[in-house]
């Protein structure tokens, strides 16, 4: 086990230099980042002193050593459109991005596993049909679509929740969070609920046909051959052995919940790292768009590094080994 | 004679499909005696694993039981809600199905599979339950059961795992085991073990055995009376020695004459000559006349019930002859 993890840290990290690569490309291809960082009227020999000061002369590997150095220290350099520290700008919106992924997953994973559970056992019923064809609409509405009609119904027409901003926040420490007002919690209830939509009638589905196909083996007709409750057999034999999977596109869909918050934070002007990309984007604020390229892609290896360690916690077949097969 | 433990009369169990209704087991009648082995024979198909899943009450739906009746210990158990039923499963009657491989879950301990059984059933402590549960592994001729009763279904073998079955099955002491092919997917030499062992057991435990099997060995070395069915029916049932030595179904005496014999090393392998026919074209008449060697014109027509034959009963107009005649 202990030689898995060491396997699967070694390649986190490879993919991790690989992804710093490409953002660090970002940087040398995308325009020239003197252009962007000096006015029109410069002459070429401050540019080029500016050049050697900055170190765009050095070689490549040299430079994209500098890079992946300072990038480890936290230093991602200085933002064109505010001249602030990337990394601090990032740090300052990240709570806000978090906190809403944090949600929308919850959300998604607790309203899908039940509904995913129900359809399962009750495949019939009319309720499972409702929710099949709601997780229907909800797989082929885009996100931004749903946003819309969200703030359509619940903040135009009803009233009763607001359809931009994050509500009053209480900082603690460095971090801000707004799960401690109820103005916070009314400012997320929209836009969790657009983010999570996608991801929890993937999951419904998805647990859905695992418990129709776990329903069917062997051992559930032999735990029922045994007499247990029908709470024993369902939530106990056969929900856990649909987790693996589950686990699996879980762990990805948090981190493709944290990468397209841009579209929901867009949405409902959530003040997080999604809409500082956008703003980036327009101003080509080359540092924070690396940076946030590198920040998505450490999620993206710490969620799957995790995901692989949940599956030795759920499934002994990977724990032990066999002891006396034949 | 003493109330029958399993008493199952005029039993048919229908599948609806889109193509009709299929009538996978059509009139069967037997009844188990206390201690007694009731071996069931047939090809695959021929509705014997279907009546087990009748008696235990888990026929996959949209199976279902059309008419007949079920008792166990004389009262009716057929028509009993999900939750009674569920009572009896496992505490009056006990299961093993055919592939230990699969009939474990393989996320649990085999010993939190055995005290959530005994906990459902028997009121009993979890220390209680988990020392039974040694007991029994011990019963079943696990060595170190003190140890194994941590392990996953994944770390034993085949074998090893079908006696965890066994284990299982007759954890709170049933009436009655239903042993559905309980060596079919076994190795050979493992197969007369275990056969051995739930044999020994179900007589230490005074419970009465289904035994549902295509192996007419097994059934002469272990039933006491044996049932042989054949598309859906029982074509003839019997004490094992009478239904052995003197077949009185012409289909019986063809499933004999497939088992080599090492006196007749040189001779072929006597073979019925075709297939079962399928559930949605079951011939007029008698359904094996098409494959029988000794058919004549009524067995084409009228389809003969059980009748007396010497010691059994068979389901064979030539059996009423050999009677009457």
């Amino acid at each position: 086990m202990l030689a898995f993890i060491l396997r699967r840290l070694f390649q986190s990290v490879i993919v991790m230099l690989a992804v710093a690569f490409v953002s660090f490309v970002m940087f040398n291809f995308v325009g020239d980042p003197v252009n962007a960082m000096v006015g029109q009227d410069t002459t070429m020999q401050d540019r080029e002193a500016l050049r050697e000061k900055l170190g765009l002369n050095d070689p490549m590997p040299i430079r994209f050593a500098r890079f992946v150095g300072n990038a480890l220290q936290g230093n991602f350099g200085l933002s064109y459109r505010t001249a602030e520290p990337v990394g601090r700008m990032i740090a300052e919106r990240l709570p806000a991005t978090l906190e809403l992924s944090l949600v929308a997953a919850t959300f998604a994973l607790i309203v899908g596993l039940m509904m995913g559970v129900y359809t399962g056992l009750y495949r019939n019923s009319w309720l499972s049909r409702l929710f099949m064809t709601l997780s229907l609409i909800g797989v082929s509405l885009p996100p931004f679509m749903v946003g819309i009609l969200l703030i359509l119904v619940f903040a135009v027409l009803l009233g009763w929740l607001p359809s931009f901003g994050r509500g009053d926040v209480v900082k603690i420490g460095g971090w801000t969070t707004g799960f401690l007002t109820v103005s916070g919690w009314k400012a997320l209830i929209l836009p969790a609920v657009t983010l999570g939509l996608f991801q929890m009638t993937l999951i419904t589905r998805l647990v859905r046909a695992e418990m129709l196909e776990v329903l069917r083996t062997d051992y559930i007709k032999f735990a029922r051959a045994r007499g247990l409750s029908n709470r024993a057999v369902n939530f106990g034999h056969a929900l856990k052995n649909t987790l693996v999977p589950v686990i699996t596109i879980t762990g990805l869909q948090l981190g493709a919940i944290i990468a397209f918050a841009i579209i929901t934070e867009t949405v409902f002007s959530w003040p997080g790292i999604g809409l500082l990309f956008i703003q980036s984007v327009y101003f080509a604020d080359i540092p924070v768009m690396s940076t946030y390229l590198v920040m998505i892609g450490l999620i993206f290896v710490i969620i799957n590094l995790i995901v692989d360690l949940l599956y030795f916690a759920v499934d002994p077949r990977l724990r032990i080994g066999g002891g006396g097969g034949h | 004679m003493a109330e029958p433990v399993l008493e199952v009369k005029n039993l048919r169990v229908e599948f609806p499909t889109r193509r009709g209704t299929l009538v996978a087991v059509d009139d069967v009648s037997f009844s188990i005696a206390p201690g007694e082995v009731l071996g069931v024979v047939g090809e695959s198909g021929a509705g014997k694993s279907m009546t087990g899943s009748a008696v235990i009450g888990l026929l996959t739906p949209p199976g279902r039981v059309a008419a007949g009746e079920i008792r166990l210990m004389g009262r009716r158990i057929d028509k009993l809600p999900y939750g009674e039923m569920r009572k009896i499963r496992g505490r009056q009657i006990g299961a093993i199905f055919q592939d230990p491989l699969t009939s474990l879950n393989p996320l649990y301990r085999i010993g939190d599979q055995l005290v959530e059984t005994i906990l459902t059933h028997l009121p009993m402590t979890k220390a209680e339950a988990r020392a039974r549960a040694i007991g029994l592994l011990k019963e079943v001729g696990i060595p170190g059961a003190e140890d194994r009763i941590d392990h996953y279904p994944h770390q034993f073998s085949g074998g090893m795992r079908q006696r965890v079955v066994i284990a299982l099955a007759l954890c709170c002491n049933p009436t009655l085991i239903i042993a559905d092919e309980p060596t079919t997917a076994l190795d050979v030499s493992i197969q007369a073990q275990i056969i051995t062992l739930l044999k020994r057991l179900c007589a230490e435990h005074g419970c009465s055995v289904m035994l549902v099997t295509h192996d007419m060995g097994v059934i002469a070395e272990t039933a006491d009376r044996v049932a042989v069915m054949y598309a859906g029916r029982i074509a003839e049932i019997g004490p094992v020695r009478d239904v052995i030595k003197h077949a009185h179904h012409p289909y019986t005496r063809g499933l004999m004459g497939a088992i080599p014999t090492i006196s007749e090393r040189e001779g072929r392998l006597n073979q019925i000559d075709g297939a079962m026919p399928r559930l949605n074209a079951i011939p007029r008449g008698c359904a094996f006349n098409p494959r029988c060697p000794e058919v004549f014109d009524r067995c084409r027509v009228d389809r003969p019930d059980l009748m007396r034959a010497g010691g059994s009963l068979a389901a064979c107009w030539k059996a009423e002859e050999a009677v009457n005649g």
